[in-house]
């Protein structure tokens, strides 16, 4: 018998729930850690960085508007549609180096992430939200609202620091552009393919290929993005990232060195969320 | 290409319109269109790249070419004034974005808008004639009319009777447009074709026509309220209209789609048709409008964009 002739795959972007092409049209190999073809993965030009952001906006009033409740449920059932890829992301994982055992730890870790992530959608309220005691006869209390659009570079871990950036990000109503990691791309647009199939609307998490130098200035420039995390970017990058980002006042989180298998904890369903405070009058 | 100025400024056309007969025989007489034709050539002129300087001079013509447009039941006299504040001064950061055509409102509202921008050079652009169905009879529309070229209206948007029109009753549908045109005075006439119910391109050059044989002095695809409103091959096939109407008789008449051009990339299609089928001399503010509203927004992003070198948000820009 002859032997079969591998199916090479070009994987494409994602961005407002559906694949295109880059609009540059470029495209670029992704090789194992031996150096062996994986795949093509699209290489992403600014015009597709617009494109992401148009759709992310777009997405972005009806996301935050859901009940936390039913984001945490859609957040929930990616999960249950995870844990159906377990084998396609260990293989993915194994591709960029890992060991068998390494690799099926690190799904099962982020699986898991990502079902914790799920629980704190409609607790992070009761736990950043207060009852301000005042002097005067007011009701006065403070509950968070997502910060918006926020701009991604996703670290190289390839699963479990995609999950540990992302689900933080979009459980709280905000609508995300991410980079993926540059030289792993691969499993980031298997979960593109998962979330294109389960109930998260189209637009709320948009997933980039390509060069991270080449598409972080523009992300950090842009004045439809509020808020920037960093994680992704090595120190020179996130200067210059940090410095076009003042300029429209984004929030950013700078890159941090905490280790992904620890407890997250929710500073980063923190970092991109706004306070709200509300003064009721009582008692007149 | 040389066009001839010193055609009589007749050719005819007395004698087409004496009769409804001739009328019809006229129009009816006129080349159908090649449908599939006219789109891919609208298709293909739309696919041009316009970049850099160019588009930076693109952007600014089309700003100077939008009706900025509000016609809504909800419209107060003091959206009519915010609106007019932001024609007169689009990007208030920015003094070099050129103002717009014209403030396109309701006839009540003339009166408010022609004070807000009294002597800033920006137009005040009235629908009448009880837009837009255009179901009144002709003394309510011509009252309509009056009653804003009284309040200062410079320029009138009527829309036909599609109802004669696709009848077929054309000598009703001319004699209004003669009627109105007459009730206009000094105001600029632009005839509404609203295209999206005339359902052929064959009846839009048809309408086309009559329009400018009654005296239209623009001719516009839509009001905004019927979709499709304006499409590309509509405005292609009455651009070569236009044309054709000008090399026949000597008189330029206008073009204003309007309805359905939300970005800057859309506006820049439209110029490209214009200057590739009517001609460069259609491509100004006097003989070329895009009636609009959201597209102000988009165009001065895409300016600001190309100014600052970074992606520009709507945050920063006023709402209509």
């Amino acid at each position: 018998m002859t032997e079969r002739l591998s199916v090479r795959k070009t994987y494409k972007l994602f961005i407002g729930g559906a694949f295109p092409r880059s609009e540059s049209g470029r495209s670029y190999a992704v090789n194992d850690a031996k150096g062996t073809f994986l795949a093509n993965a699209a290489r992403a030009s600014r015009k597709d960085v617009r494109d992401a952001v148009v759709a992310a906006r777009k997405a972005q009033p009806g996301w935050a508007a859901r009940t936390p409740y039913n984001r945490g449920q859609i957040l929930y059932r990616i999960a249950e549609m995870l844990e159906g890829r377990r084998d396609q992301f260990t293989d993915e994982l194994r591709g960029s180096g890992l060991t068998k055992t390494a690799a099926r730890t690190e799904v099962d870790a982020a699986i898991d992430r990502w079902v914790w992530y799920a629980g704190w959608a409609d607790k992070i309220a009761q736990v950043t939200g207060t009852a301000n005691p005042v002097a005067g006869p007011y009701f006065n209390f403070s509950t968070p609202e997502p910060t918006g659009v926020i701009g991604i570079l996703a670290p190289d871990g390839p699963l479990l620091g995609l999950v540990s950036v992302l689900a933080p990000a979009i459980l709280t109503g905000n609508t995300t552009i991410v980079i993926a990691s540059e030289p792993a791309p691969l499993p980031a647009i298997t979960l593109a393919e998962v979330l294109a199939t389960s109930d998260l609307p189209g637009g709320v998490v948009n997933i980039l290929t390509g060069h991270r130098t080449e598409l972080a200035p523009w992300i950090a420039s842009h004045m439809d993005i509020n808020g920037l995390d960093l994680t992704g970017a090595d120190e020179d990058l996130a200067t210059d990232c940090e410095q076009a980002a003042a300029e429209n006042l984004k929030r950013v989180l700078s890159p941090t060195t905490n280790d992904r298998a620890t407890d997250p904890g929710i500073a980063r369903m923190t970092a991109f969320l706004e306070t709200k405070t509300v003064w009721h009058p009582v008692g007149i | 290409m040389t066009v001839t100025p010193t055609i009589p400024a007749d050719s005819g056309l007395a004698e087409i319109t004496s009769t409804a007969g001739s009328l019809r025989g006229f129009l009816h007489g006129l080349p159908g269109v090649d449908q599939v034709g006219a789109e891919e050539r609208a298709a293909r002129l739309a696919t041009r790249s316009i970049k850099k300087s160019a588009k930076a001079e693109a952007i600014d013509l089309a700003v100077s070419m939008v009706d900025l447009t509000t016609l809504e039941g909800a419209d107060t006299p003091g959206k009519v004034r915010a609106l007019c504040a932001k024609g007169m001064h689009p990007d208030p950061g920015d003094a070099s974005v050129p103002m717009v055509a014209a403030i396109c409102v309701y006839s009540d509202l003339v009166a408010e808008a022609v004070r807000a921008l009294a002597g800033s050079g920006v137009g005040v652009a009235s629908v009448a004639t009880s837009f837009p169905s255009g179901r009144a009879p002709l003394e309510a529309k011509l009252a309509d009319t009056r009653r804003a070229v009284e309040d200062g209206a410079g320029e009138i948007d009527m829309v036909i009777d599609r109802g004669a029109f696709l009848a077929g009753d054309y000598a009703k549908v001319f004699e209004e447009i003669v009627a109105v045109k007459a009730a206009c005075g000094q105001a600029h006439l632009k005839v509404i074709l609203e295209t999206g119910e005339l359902v052929t391109y064959d009846n839009v050059r048809r309408a086309s026509w009559l329009a400018m044989m009654a005296g239209a002095d623009f001719i516009k695809t839509s009001t905004g309220k019927v979709s499709p409103a304006a499409t590309l091959p509509v405005t292609l096939v009455m651009l070569e209209a236009v044309r054709d109407f000008r090399a026949r008789t000597g008189r330029q008449v206008g073009v204003k789609p309007a309805g359905g051009i939300r970005t800057t990339k859309d506006a820049i299609k439209y110029l490209v048709l214009v200057n590739e089928t009517a001609g460069p001399d259609w491509l100004t503010p006097a003989w070329f409008r895009i009636g609009a509203s959201s597209l102000l927004n988009d165009l001065l992003m895409q300016r600001r964009k190309l100014t600052t070198g970074v992606y520009a948000g709507p945050d920063y820009f006023t709402l209509d």
